[in-house]
C-alpha cells in the first residue's frame, strides 16, 4: 500500500472545522486511494464524525481544502457531494420501512416527466443495482420485513446508485450479527475490487484486521498518524488513539482466584445462546469476547434475568438462580452494567444522585431516622459513591443528561457500588468514554477484583478484554468457542476464534 | 439532517467544552434558562391574573378567590392522579368516566339503603362511598392490567374504558340522575365546613399532603418517576415495572373516584353525564405545570397550581362574561401552548447535554 498511485481518489489538506469556542478538527491531512479501505480510528469526540460531515458536504470546513480526483472541490451540500460520487452510510438508516426496496433506492431522485414514477423502469434499475453489488434480494420486498443487515445493504445500494466512487461507512457493523457482518465484508471486498475507495469508521480491531488497508488515527480533532492495517499491533493502535502507552492505560490486576461465584451450565436462550458453559470465581476478571451478536452479552443478560433461559442451569453463590429476576439477582449480589447507558443504564431525567441510589432506595443508608426516604441522606451516599468512582461530588445534583459520556458511565459504576455486590458484570464498560475516565474505571475494576469480587468484562474492544482479563472466553454463533488464560491470552490466538474461518486471520503476522 | 445530527453528537461528545459554551449565557439564553427552570406556569398565571383583574373588578376579591379554590379541588384531585399516569409515560383518558361511574354507583347504593332503612343515613353514606371508590378501583385495575400485562397503549386502553364505563353508568341509571340520597351527604361533603374551611378543600389538602409525601419520601414514589424516565433502566435496577404501572392506574382512578364523590355530594345526585371535559382539563393542568408528556418529570405542588390555573381562567372568563363556547376554545389553546413549551424545553435540555 506504500507505493501509492500518483493521484489519490480523495485528498484532504489541512482540513479544519471550528465551532464557536471549539475546534472540532485541526489541520487534518489524509488521502484515500481507489480500491482502498481506509479506516478512521479514534475515540468518541476525536473528530471522525466532523471529518465525515465535511467530506459528505453536510458542513463546510473553516480551513484547508478537499481534493477529489485531483480537483479542488467545494462541497456545499450532501447532494453536491453525491453528484461528485461521495456517499455515506450512517448508523441510523434513512430508509422508509413501509416502502419497497426499489422505492427506497430511488426515493431522493427527481421523478420522471410530469412528476410520475415509472415503476417498471424503477424496478429494473433497482434490480441492476443490487446485482452489481452482488446482493440477492427482491426489489418488491418491504424494507420493514428485512433484517438489519439487509437494510444496511439497501442503504449501501442507495449510497452507490449515484455511481459512488467514495463510500463512507460509519460503524456499519454496530448492530449486525456475525453472519451479517461476514456478508457486509464480502460486499466491501467486492466494491473494493470495482475500484471504489472506502472510508471505514470502526473501533473494532477484528474488523480492521479483516478488511482494512491503512488506518488514520485521530485524537482530539488532530491528525496523529497513518499506519498499515495489517502490521500495526493493536497495542500500538490503542496507544496512538489515546496518547498513552498500554501499561499506562491498563493496570496490572493481581490474580488470586478463590471459590466459584457463578456457574453457567450448558444454557441456551431464545436470544441465540447455545449450550454455553462458563464459570467465574472470586478475585478474577473474566473477559467475554466475540463479534456482535455472538451471544456474549446475551449469556450474561440471561444470568441477570433479563433474557429467558430455555435450557440448562445457572448457579450463583451455590444457589440455583435459573430465570431469576433482576430484583433477586441484585439482592443476591450480582450487578449488571448494561452496554447502552442511555437506553438501559440511566434515567436521563434524574440527577446523578437518584440514578446512583435507584436500586438501593430500600437501604437504611437512604432513610431518615423515621424510616422515610431522605434526599440529604441520599446525597451523602451519592457523594461518597461519586468520590469512589472519581466523579466530581458537585455533580451529584446535576441531571445526568448534562454529563459527558465518561461521567455518565461513572454514575452507573457508582450505582453498582451503592450496595455490596459479589459479582460485577460489565457489558461494554468503556464504550464512548474518554481515556481519562477509561483508566479511572480500570483502576476501579482492579480494586474490586483485588478485594475479592468477581468481574466479567463483556467487550467488543479487544485490547480491553486482552489486557484486563485473567481468563477469556471467546463466543461464536451463540456457543463458547474457546477459553484462554494467563499467557495464552494473545491477540492472534483470541482473534482467530472470532470467525469460523480462523485460518485466514492467523495467516496475518 | 442526519449528517448534521451526527456532527452535533461528535462535538458534544468532546468532553465538557460545550458546557462551557453554554455558561457564557447571553440575555436570550438566560431567558430560556429561566423558562426551563420555572416553566411557563408562573408567567401564564401572572398574565391571566393581570388580564382578568383589569377586565373585572370582582376578580381579585377575597370572596372570589375562596370560591375559585373551592371550585378547583375537584380538578386538583383528578390532576394529581393524571400526573402519576403522565409521569409513568402514559395518560388516563378515563378519569371522567371514573367520576361518572363513582357518582352513579355511590348514588344508587346510598339511595337504595335509605329507601329501605331511612334511619341508617350514616351507614348508607359510608357504604355508598366505599362502593363508589370500589367502582373506581375496578376501573383502575382494568386500565392497569390492560396496559401493564397486555401492553395495550394507554391511549387506546383508557379511551376504551372511558366508553365502557360511560355506557355502564348510563345503563345503570337509564340516563336519569339518581336522587334520594341522604341529605347529610351533601350537607357535609358538599357544603360543610370545619373551622371555616370548606370540607372538600380540607379533604383535598389532606390527600395532597399524603400524595406528595408518598411521592417524595418513599421508594415506590421514586419508582413511578424511574419507570416513566426509562422503563428498561428501572427494570434493570430491580423495579417491578408492571406492578408500578398497575398501581399508577389504580391510584389515578381512586383519586378520580374521590373527586367523583365530592362532586356527587355537591350536586346531591348521581349523574352519568358529569366529567366529560375532565380528561382534557387534567392533562392540560399537568402539562402547564411542567409534567413531561415523555414521562419521568413532574411535581405535585406545581400540578395543584396548574389545576387552579385552569379553573382561574374559566372563572375569569365567566366574570368577564365570555361565553362557555369560547372557553372551550381557550382551554384547547392553552393545552397546545403548554405542549409546545414542553417540547421547546426538552429540545433545549437535550441540546445542552
Amino acid at each position: 500500500m506504500t507505493d501509492a498511485p500518483p493521484i489519490p481518489l480523495l485528498e484532504l489538506k489541512s482540513l479544519s472545522k471550528q465551532y464557536p469556542g471549539v475546534a472540532a478538527l485541526r489541520d487534518v491531512s489524509l488521502s484515500v486511494m481507489r480500491a482502498e479501505v481506509h479506516v478512521l480510528f479514534g475515540e468518541n469526540g476525536a473528530g471522525k464524525s466532523t471529518l465525515i460531515s465535511l467530506v459528505t458536504g453536510a458542513q463546510e470546513p473553516t480551513g484547508g481544502m478537499i481534493v477529489f480526483e485531483g480537483q479542488v472541490v467545494t462541497l456545499k451540500s450532501v447532494r453536491e457531494a453525491r453528484r461528485l460520487g461521495i456517499s455515506a452510510v450512517f448508523q441510523e438508516f434513512s430508509l422508509v420501512p413501509t416502502m419497497t426496496v426499489a422505492e427506497n433506492l430511488f426515493l431522493g431522485d427527481k421523478p420522471a416527466a410530469y412528476g410520475m414514477v415509472n415503476r417498471k423502469d424503477q424496478r429494473r434499475r433497482a434490480r441492476a443495482l443490487l446485482e452489481q453489488i452482488g446482493f440477492d434480494i427482491h426489489v418488491d420486498a418491504l424494507v420493514e420485513t428485512l433484517t438489519r443487515a439487509q437494510q444496511q445493504m439497501v442503504e449501501i445500494a442507495k449510497a452507490l446508485h449515484a455511481n459512488a466512487k467514495l463510500l463512507i461507512l460509519d460503524e456499519p457493523t454496530a448492530s449486525l450479527s456475525d453472519r451479517e457482518t461476514e456478508r457486509l465484508f464480502e460486499i466491501v471486498g467486492k466494491l473494493k475490487s470495482q475500484g471504489v475507495g472506502i472510508i471505514y469508521i470502526t473501533h473494532r480491531m477484528q474488523e480492521i484486521r479483516r478488511i482494512g488497508d491503512r488506518i488514520t488515527v485521530l485524537r482530539d480533532g488532530s491528525y496523529i498518524a497513518t499506519v498499515d492495517a495489517q502490521t500495526t499491533s493493536s497495542d500500538e493502535l490503542v496507544s496512538l488513539m489515546v496518547g498513552r502507552t498500554i501499561s499506562e492505560i491498563f493496570p496490572r490486576i493481581a490474580y488470586d482466584p478463590s471459590d466459584v461465584l457463578l456457574e453457567i451450565d450448558r444454557i441456551s436462550t431464545a436470544s441465540g445462546v447455545k449450550d454455553a458453559t462458563l464459570y467465574v470465581r472470586r478475585g478474577e476478571v473474566v473477559g467475554l469476547a466475540g463479534l456482535v451478536g455472538c451471544g456474549k452479552s446475551e449469556v450474561m443478560r440471561a444470568t441477570f434475568g433479563v433474557e429467558k433461559v430455555t435450557r440448562g442451569r445457572i448457579r450463583f453463590l451455590g444457589k440455583d438462580t435459573t430465570n431469576a429476576t433482576p430484583k433477586t439477582m441484585l439482592k443476591a449480589g450480582l450487578f449488571y452494567l448494561p452496554s447502552d447507558r442511555r437506553a438501559e443504564g440511566l434515567v436521563m431525567s434524574f440527577p446523578s444522585r437518584s440514578n446512583m441510589t435507584l436500586s438501593a432506595l430500600r437501604a437504611k443508608e437512604q432513610r431518615s431516622k423515621a424510616g422515610w426516604l431522605s434526599t440529604s441522606a441520599e446525597r451523602r451516599t451519592a457523594q461518597r459513591l461519586a468520590s469512589r468512582v472519581g466523579l466530581a461530588p458537585g455533580n451529584v445534583e446535576r441531571s445526568v443528561s448534562q454529563l459527558s459520556g465518561g461521567n455518565q458511565q461513572k454514575v452507573i459504576f457508582g450505582k453498582g457500588l451503592a450496595q455490596p455486590h459479589q459479582l460485577f458484570v460489565l457489558d461494554e464498560p468503556t464504550v464512548g468514554v474518554d481515556v481519562g475516565t477509561r483508566s479511572a474505571l480500570y483502576t476501579l475494576i482492579k480494586s474490586l477484583a483485588e478485594s475479592g469480587a468477581g468481574i466479567v468484562v463483556i467487550s467488543s474492544d479487544l485490547p480491553e478484554v486482552l489486557n484486563l482479563s485473567h481468563r477469556v472466553y471467546v463466543m461464536r454463533g451463540g456457543r463458547v468457542a474457546a477459553e484462554f488464560s494467563g499467557e495464552h491470552i494473545r491477540e492472534d490466538a483470541v482473534l482467530s476464534q472470532f470467525f469460523e474461518t480462523g485460518a485466514e486471520v492467523e495467516a496475518t503476522p | 439532517m442526519k449528517e448534521i445530527f451526527s456532527v452535533n453528537r461528535d462535538v458534544n461528545g468532546s468532553t465538557g467544552t460545550s458546557h462551557e459554551a453554554h455558561e457564557e449565557a447571553t440575555d436570550a439564553n438566560r431567558l430560556i434558562a429561566f423558562f426551563v427552570r420555572v416553566g411557563v406556569l408562573p408567567v401564564m398565571l401572572v398574565a391571566a391574573i393581570v388580564i382578568f383583574a383589569t377586565m373585572s373588578s370582582q376578580f381579585l376579591t377575597v370572596e372570589n378567590i375562596v370560591n375559585l379554590l373551592r371550585q378547583s379541588v375537584y380538578l386538583i384531585l383528578i390532576a394529581l392522579g393524571q400526573m402519576l399516569a403522565l409521569v409513568t409515560g402514559g395518560f388516563d383518558l378515563s378519569v371522567g368516566t371514573t367520576v361518572a361511574l363513582t357518582s352513579v354507583v355511590s348514588g344508587l347504593v346510598m339511595s337504595s339503603i335509605v329507601a329501605v332503612h331511612p334511619e341508617l343515613a350514616g351507614v348508607a353514606i359510608a357504604v355508598g362511598c366505599l362502593a363508589g371508590v370500589a367502582a373506581g378501583v375496578l376501573v383502575g385495575l382494568v386500565n392497569g392490567f390492560g396496559i401493564s400485562r397486555f401492553g395495550v397503549s394507554p391511549f387506546i386502553m383508557t379511551m376504551g374504558v372511558q366508553s365502557i364505563g360511560f355506557g355502564i353508568a348510563l345503563f345503570m341509571t337509564g340516563g336519569v340522575p339518581v336522587s334520594g340520597m341522604p341529605s347529610g351527604f351533601g350537607e357535609f361533603f358538599g357544603f360543610g365546613s370545619i373551622l371555616g374551611f370548606p370540607v372538600p378543600l380540607l379533604i383535598t389538602l389532606v390527600i395532597f399532603a399524603v400524595f406528595s409525601f408518598a411521592l417524595n419520601r418513599t421508594a415506590v414514589g421514586r419508582y413511578f418517576f424511574a419507570v416513566g424516565g426509562n422503563a428498561k433502566a428501572a427494570a434493570l435496577s430491580g423495579i417491578d415495572t408492571k406492578a408500578i404501572l398497575l398501581m399508577t392506574y389504580v391510584v389515578c382512578a381512586v383519586l378520580a373516584s374521590i373527586s367523583g364523590l365530592l362532586t356527587t355530594a355537591r350536586i346531591s345526585s348521581g349523574e352519568a353525564n358529569i366529567g366529560g371535559a375532565l380528561a382534557l382539563e387534567s392533562i392540560a393542568a399537568c402539562v402547564i405545570a411542567g409534567v413531561s408528556l415523555r414521562g419521568g418529570i413532574g411535581r405535585a405542588g406545581h400540578v395543584v397550581l396548574g389545576a387552579i390555573f385552569i379553573r382561574l381562567v374559566q372563572n375569569g372568563m365567566n366574570l368577564a362574561e365570555i361565553g362557555s363556547y369560547l372557553q372551550t376554545v381557550v382551554l384547547g389553546v392553552l393545552l397546545i401552548v403548554a405542549v409546545i413549551a414542553d417540547q421547546l424545553k426538552h429540545k433545549y435540555v437535550t441540546s445542552a447535554s
